[in-house]
């Protein structure tokens, strides 16, 4: 066995907070987590004192979107992963949609390259290829070569395949190589990409709303396929009741599809975009308190496997627009882990759920590095101060995207360190 | 009175003593409208610019009309040809004109939202001619005020308003003042032409306009957009005016000494029968004076507000 090269003393695991423990490290992996002061960390091992913080598996996101290359004035993949660093992020999965998408190989190893030199220590990159050339939903993307180049999953993320014919053959053709294919559920024709849900506010305020059912129909559809085909399909930023009720059914039934949602449809609804709240509009729009609950229900019972932040940073000037002018995204990175521990705080979620909805599931589901704390594992870890403040300001967020409704709220639960594979990042 | 607002986005900021106040001042504008010689100094010196990034003759004229008779500069500023707007953002906009410092500014966009975007920005006084499918609260107030005039007061009436409710900026204004009036409003129009969650308003919706006409003291026609047929909300215009046309038969079923509106322009066998715009009963060419009367008092109130706090 080898030596620990790096010895964490006094953390305390989420499981049992009051017992503290040392973890032990070695080459990057875990070495074995022990009760505090049971052993000695052997000579020239760096030693971290944790004084009570809480010891967590980094985060996987599995959904971003780093804009880089072609709009960098919205994001960089430095800039990106510096605020998912940040925010408690070990691995981070970003979307196609970049300009040019990427749908060969040549994007996927600009985008390694970039984070390579970026980031060496982490967290680490892993982008999502193309499903369809251009995200058209018109030809296949050649997944194989994606898939060689890096690209861990496909997706036609921000432009849903409403092709069903398409949507299946991409289905057949990726599981061919392994690889996941993640859907944005929403039938277009239902309700373009409007950005406020169909209900009492856009009635109010006079916008085009887009219903739950838009995102529901279709999720049901790649339920139907996936069982159909026998291949996995896993349905990103689920927003709704009436998509938790098709998924729990379709996963009765034994259908192999998993889902996600975001930190944003758990903690706010459709009232965010009153008075034209350009920062409060996402796509899919935030629902109903009823979605909410809904939401969380799935996600204690594992309905709703992950948590994704669906990160889409927008310059302050493209937000600063009437309602219907503005991009969807909110910016997630930084703030995602705050507000979920909140609601594990409040009672409204467990915290086995949330660690397993940030870090076990979305590992699994892809196939990206997973820490469980048992010998062999990658030393991918966050020291997390649960109880320290802090305020969302512009000046705060390391993304350059500024655009979330929760400016100037101030959260509790900071990320004082993360380590990716035994070595500190920041 | 102080006025209390620096911005007319929409009636729901108004009280009812607000919208009361409106009014009373509308009817003193009036009187100055039925003078031969239609011209008051008291806005004199300032300056107010008509900001149309939607066209429509009707509003503009109207409010240009009211601003020269309070003896108001007022400029036009029209979206189609104005290296202005050419691909400019609203913000750009907002900070042009904010620059050319005028009193006050009368905005017309095809966006929800707009007018309190622009507000937000601006030091001086903005009043919302109609934005997206939001608000249209000096139609509403015009409207209201027509009725006054008829009626002596709104309290204890019947307004159906019908059409195409979920697009019209029109129909929100007037359900919120009408009722804040004291009116009761019911809704008729097809399902497809009706806010998902229209229940949340709660007044009485209609599909079937006979029904719907039963005993009300006022119909409120709104305009129908053509591409609404092209959208695939309806069949065709033919068969919307067979369902919706208001006509002499359908107002015989209202209460008795029911009044037709519209707020123009209208579409003669469409929305409303031929012979229905001309009748007795139809108020169509009243709204349009007391369009007049409304805007100089909105002008009034909210031009000269800070000197009146002063
Ligand atoms: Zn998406």
């Amino acid at each position: 066995m080898s030596q620990a090269d790096l010895v964490v003393r006094r953390a305390a695991l989420a499981q049992a907070p009051q017992d503290y423990v040392d973890l032990f490290v070695a080459k990057g992996r875990v070495l074995g987590v022990f009760p505090s002061g049971s052993q000695a960390a052997p000579e020239g091992a760096k030693v971290v004192e944790a004084e009570g913080l809480l010891l967590l598996p980094s985060l996987t996101d599995v959904h971003v979107h780093l804009r880089e290359p072609g709009q960098e004035w919205k994001e960089t993949i430095a800039t990106g992963l510096a605020a998912a660093a940040k925010g408690g992020f070990g691995s981070v999965m970003c979307m196609a949609n970049t300009d040019p998408v990427n749908d060969q190989a040549p994007i996927t190893e600009t985008m390694l390259d970039k984070a390579a030199r970026s980031h060496p220590r982490g967290p680490r990159l892993y982008p999502v290829g193309a499903l369809t050339m251009g995200l058209e939903g018109k030809i296949l993307a050649p997944m194989e070569e994606l898939k060689t180049a890096g690209c861990k999953a496909f997706s036609n993320d921000g432009r849903p395949v409403s092709d069903s014919e398409l949507f299946r053959r991409a289905l057949e053709y990726a599981s061919d190589l392994g690889v996941p294919v993640i859907d944005h559920c929403e039938d277009p024709w239902l309700a373009p990409a409007t950005g406020i849900n169909e209900g009492v506010v856009s009635a109010r305020l006079g916008l085009r709303g887009n219903p739950d059912i838009s995102e529901a129909i279709q999720a049901a559809r790649d339920c139907l396929l996936a069982e159909y085909l026998n291949v996995p399909v896993h349905l990103a930023h689920i927003s709704s009741k009436r998509s938790v009720d098709v998924i729990r059914a379709a996963k009765a039934k034994g259908a192999p599809v998993t889902a996600e949602t975001c930190p944003h449809y758990l903690i706010l609804t459709e009232e965010a975009c009153e008075g034209y709240n350009t920062n409060a509009k996402v796509n899919p729009p935030l629902r109903t308190g009823e979605d909410r609950q809904a939401l969380l229900a799935a996600l204690e019972d594992g309905t709703i496997d992950a948590l994704a932040t669906d990160h889409a940073p927008h310059a302050a000037h493209e937000k600063e627009t009437p309602f219907d002018e503005a991009p969807n995204g909110i910016s997630g990175l930084e703030t995602a882990l705050s507000v979920t521990w909140e609601l594990a705080a409040r009672g409204e979620l467990s915290v086995e759920a949330l660690i397993r909805a940030w870090c076990q599931r979305p590992a699994e589901i892809f196939g990206l590095p997973l820490n469980r704390f048992q010998p062999g594992d990658p030393a991918d870890f966050i020291l997390f101060d649960p109880n320290a403040r802090w305020k969302v300001t512009p000046q705060a967020l390391l993304s350059k995207g500024k655009n979330t409704p929760l400016l100037g709220r101030e959260l509790t639960g900071v990320v004082k360190a993360l380590y990716v594979a035994g070595k500190h990042v920041s | 009175m102080t006025w209390p607002h620096k911005d007319l986005l929409d009636v729901t900021q108004l009280s009812r003593a607000d919208a009361l106040e409106i009014l009373r001042a509308a009817k003193s504008f009036q009187e100055i409208n039925s003078r031969p010689v239609k011209k008051v100094p008291i806005l004199k010196g300032k300056s107010v610019i008509l900001f149309f990034a939607e066209p429509s003759t009707r509003t503009k004229t109207s409010f240009d009309v009211a601003g020269k008779r309070l003896s108001a500069d007022t400029f036009s500023l029209a979206k189609s040809g104005s290296s202005l707007v050419k691909g400019e953002s609203l913000k750009d906009t907002v900070l042009t004109l904010q620059a050319m410092k005028p009193d006050g500014i009368v905005m017309r966009h095809n966006m929800s939202g707009a007018a309190q975007f622009i507000a937000e920005r601006l030091d001086c006084a903005v009043i919302n001619a109609g934005d997206g499918w939001h608000a249209h609260p000096t139609q509403a107030l015009l409207d209201a005020f027509t009725l006054t005039e008829r009626w002596g007061g709104l309290e204890g009436k019947t307004v159906l308003i019908l059409g195409d409710v979920a697009h019209s900026r029109v129909a929100r204004s007037n359900v919120h003042l009408l009722r804040l009036l004291g009116a009761n409003v019911r809704l008729c129009g097809p399902r497809t032409l009706m806010p998902h969650a229209v229940k949340s308003w709660n007044v009485p919706v209609f599909n079937d306009l006979d029904e719907a006409v039963r005993g009300v003291d006022a119909v409120m026609c709104l305009r129908l957009q053509l591409e609404r047929q092209q959208a695939g909300l309806l069949p065709d215009v033919r068969e919307y005016s067979r369902r919706y046309c208001m006509n002499m038969p359908r107002l015989a079923k209202a209460a008795k000494n029911c009044v037709v509106l519209h707020p123009g322009p209208i579409n003669r066998g469409w929305e409303i029968a031929s012979d229905m715009a001309d009748a007795p009963e139809s108020l169509i060419l009243d709204q349009v004076s007391s369009g007049v009367d409304v805007r100089m008092a909105l002008l009034h109130l909210y031009l000269t507000r800070k000197e009146r706090k002063e």
